[in-house]
């Protein structure tokens, strides 16, 4: 019972953590238009950021300050944002598709960087035993694994009622006015480029603290674990769960997730050591036609946003 | 050394030209960027992979041309391979691009084909496992060009047959009625279905076109390197970057495109490593949009 129970509790850590990402991508996609394929990459310079502050120093790697944790994440949002903000005012001015292709880009080129540049980031190894929160309960599992999931619920939470101030807020009105008709906001006297970054920049930064808390539950990370598919995960949680809508976001983030890694522990019991690596891209096949039905039977996910609507008229 | 970049650099440009004109057709017409379209060279890939094994099952394995690695059977298997790839680029179509178009919003096509291409590039390495293949196991022979410039007899053979196949795609576009339509589609698609041009013909020439060329760059990669799962997605970059290059919609301009990302490529390789030989596609496309969004050749502003 205990055991299904640590296991649950890490289940949700590790969901939620996806779900502060696609509150972000909800942010930027969802309320602002802004087409990001480079998740992964956000997430990545979140998660490495979050390792060379909070490890122990090391030969492996750079960094290693070893400052508590807050720091890393504060570090964590910081760097993301600050990617965010280069790539952002390169190409928020032009066509929205050149966005997707310079973020897919980025992310490519910074987890080449992640692979190759080895005395910073540990290479193909990673950077290991990177300090977990509230170790010192790491020898009663249950109460460790309860501690992690209320932290993290407490961020997502704090995250979620951020997003529903600001996207009902006049800024919020404002990004969605652009990305219905960017004329007419435009001719009411809002800069475009100006609203669309800050939507850009606060995205990434939510999805370098869900890299960050990533890094934290999961003590180790490599560059495998941001390839292009994590990017692709986290959009399939948004369009199932209802871009425009951060409840939607969190309900496919937890669905999307208890698919996966539901999907594997299937894998894994009932397909032959032998063909699991096989396996594993069948369950990739699964997720991207999952992806296409849903584009294609309920384009609005599973929420879907709300109408907004004038107060007189409702 | 720096004609030996050239030789190289051109070899592989010749690639991303081809598999960059697929990207440019479907851009300009449909206003979207296919990120499955790396997915249609690795398909095509082994698509030649399967058909030169049928037929060496067949007819018995047959002798190599000349000094060249491969034989008749992965010649005769190149159409095949094209004109599958060409069908699975329109099935595609069909399936998920067109009912999504009809939906309306544009961007949605893209995160869709994200997910086409991953879910493709999954079902290849399901069905032939991560590991790579190659069409022979001979050893290439290599080429004194002069001027200490190597080039080995495929890269030659390759290099010729992909600009062949260039120049007949830029005849055809050029003088030829389809390609007047489907250059008039891809300028204004009302004002072309308003001259009596049937667009959706259009459209399945555009993907028919795109996807075998695509899948001939596939089996040339395949010649020149290896046959692998992420061949495709590998290339994804450096085709955006020609496309981008030489400017949305125009062929002529992805050919350059990708001949000029090739160079940038071989040329890198001194100066920053092997490893990063990706990244390369990407700096010379960051600094193309910051200079000159519309491309070199590019008409419409980005």
């Amino acid at each position: 019972m205990s055991g299904f129970l640590s296991y649950a509790l890490f289940f949700t850590t590790i969901a939620l953590s996806y779900g502060v990402a696609t509150l972000g991508l909800n942010l930027q996609w969802g309320s602002a238009g802004l087409f990001n394929v480079g998740v992964a990459g956000f997430a990545l310079v979140g998660a490495y950021t979050t390792a060379w502050i909070t490890a122990a120093p090391a030969e492996t790697h750079w960094g290693g300050f070893a400052l508590p944790i807050p720091y890393g994440w504060a570090g964590a949002m910081a760097a993301s944002a600050l990617m965010a903000a280069i790539v952002g005012a390169v190409t928020l001015r032009l066509r929205a598709d050149y966005l997707a292709i310079t973020t897919f880009g980025a992310a490519v080129s910074l987890q080449l960087v992640a692979l190759n540049a080895q005395a910073l980031t540990g290479g193909p190894f990673g950077i290991a035993f990177i300090p977990r929160p509230f170790a010192a309960l790491s020898d009663r599992p249950l109460a460790f694994a309860a501690a992690n999931c209320a932290l993290v619920v407490a961020v997502t939470a704090l995250a979620f009622a951020g997003l529903e101030q600001l996207t009902r807020s006049p800024w919020g009105r404002v990004l969605r006015a652009l990305r219905e008709d960017e004329a007419a906001a435009a001719s009411l006297g809002k800069a475009p480029d100006k609203f669309r970054l800050q939507a850009f920049v606060l995205g990434a930064a939510l999805m370098g603290l869900a890299g960050a808390m990533q890094a934290q539950f999961f003590g180790f990370i490599a560059p495998d674990n941001f390839l292009p598919a994590f990017t692709f995960q986290v959009w399939v949680m948004l369009i199932l769960g209802g871009s425009g809508n951060n409840a939607g976001a969190l309900v496919g983030a937890v669905v999307v997730w208890a698919l996966w890694t539901g999907s594997g522990s299937l894998v894994s019991l009932l397909v032959a050591p032998e063909w699991q690596s096989r396996a594993a891209s069948l369950r990739v096949v699964a997720i991207g036609l999952v992806l296409a039905a849903v584009l294609l039977a309920r384009p609005r996910g599973l929420v879907g946003e709300r109408a907004t609507v004038s107060r007189s008229l409702e | 050394m720096i004609a030996q970049i050239l030789v190289d650099g051109v070899t592989s440009g010749a690639m991303i030209a081809l598999g960059a004109i697929g990207v440019t057709l479907t851009y300009g017409l449909l206003r979207f960027a296919n990120f499955s379209h790396g997915e249609f060279a690795t398909f095509g890939a082994y698509a030649a992979l399967v058909i030169a094994g049928a037929l060496g099952i067949a007819l018995g394995p047959g002798e190599t041309l000349g000094d060249l690695t491969f034989g008749w059977h992965l010649v005769a298997a190149l159409p095949g391979a094209v004109v599958l790839t060409a069908l699975l680029a329109v099935v595609l179509d069909w399936l998920l691009f067109e009912r999504l178009r009809r939906h309306g919003n544009a961007i949605v096509l893209v995160i869709a084909s994200f997910g086409a291409s991953l879910a493709l590039r999954s079902a290849l390495e399901f069905g032939f496992g991560p590991q790579p293949y190659y069409y022979t196991r001979e050893i290439a022979m290599t080429v004194r060009l002069g001027g200490g410039m190597r080039a080995t007899l495929d890269q030659i053979v390759v290099l010729v047959v992909a600009l062949l196949l260039m120049a007949a795609t830029h005849l055809m576009l050029t003088y030829t009625a389809l390609g007047r339509a489907l250059r008039a589609t891809s300028e204004n698609p009302d004002l072309a279905r308003l001259a009596g041009i049937d667009v959706e013909r259009i459209v399945r020439v555009t993907w028919l076109l795109g996807g075998g060329m695509a899948a001939a760059a596939g089996v040339f990669l395949g010649v020149t390197v290896q046959v692998r799962p992420t061949m495709g997605f590998e290339l994804l970059l450096p085709l955006f970057a020609a496309a981008i290059l030489g400017g949305i919609g125009s062929v002529p301009g992805a050919m350059v495109g990708g001949l000029v990302i090739g160079i940038a490529e071989a040329a890198a390789v001194p100066i920053a490593g092997a490893q990063y030989r990706a990244a390369v596609a990407f700096v010379v496309m960051l600094a193309m949009l910051l200079l000159r969004p519309r491309g070199l050749f590019g008409v419409r502003a980005a």
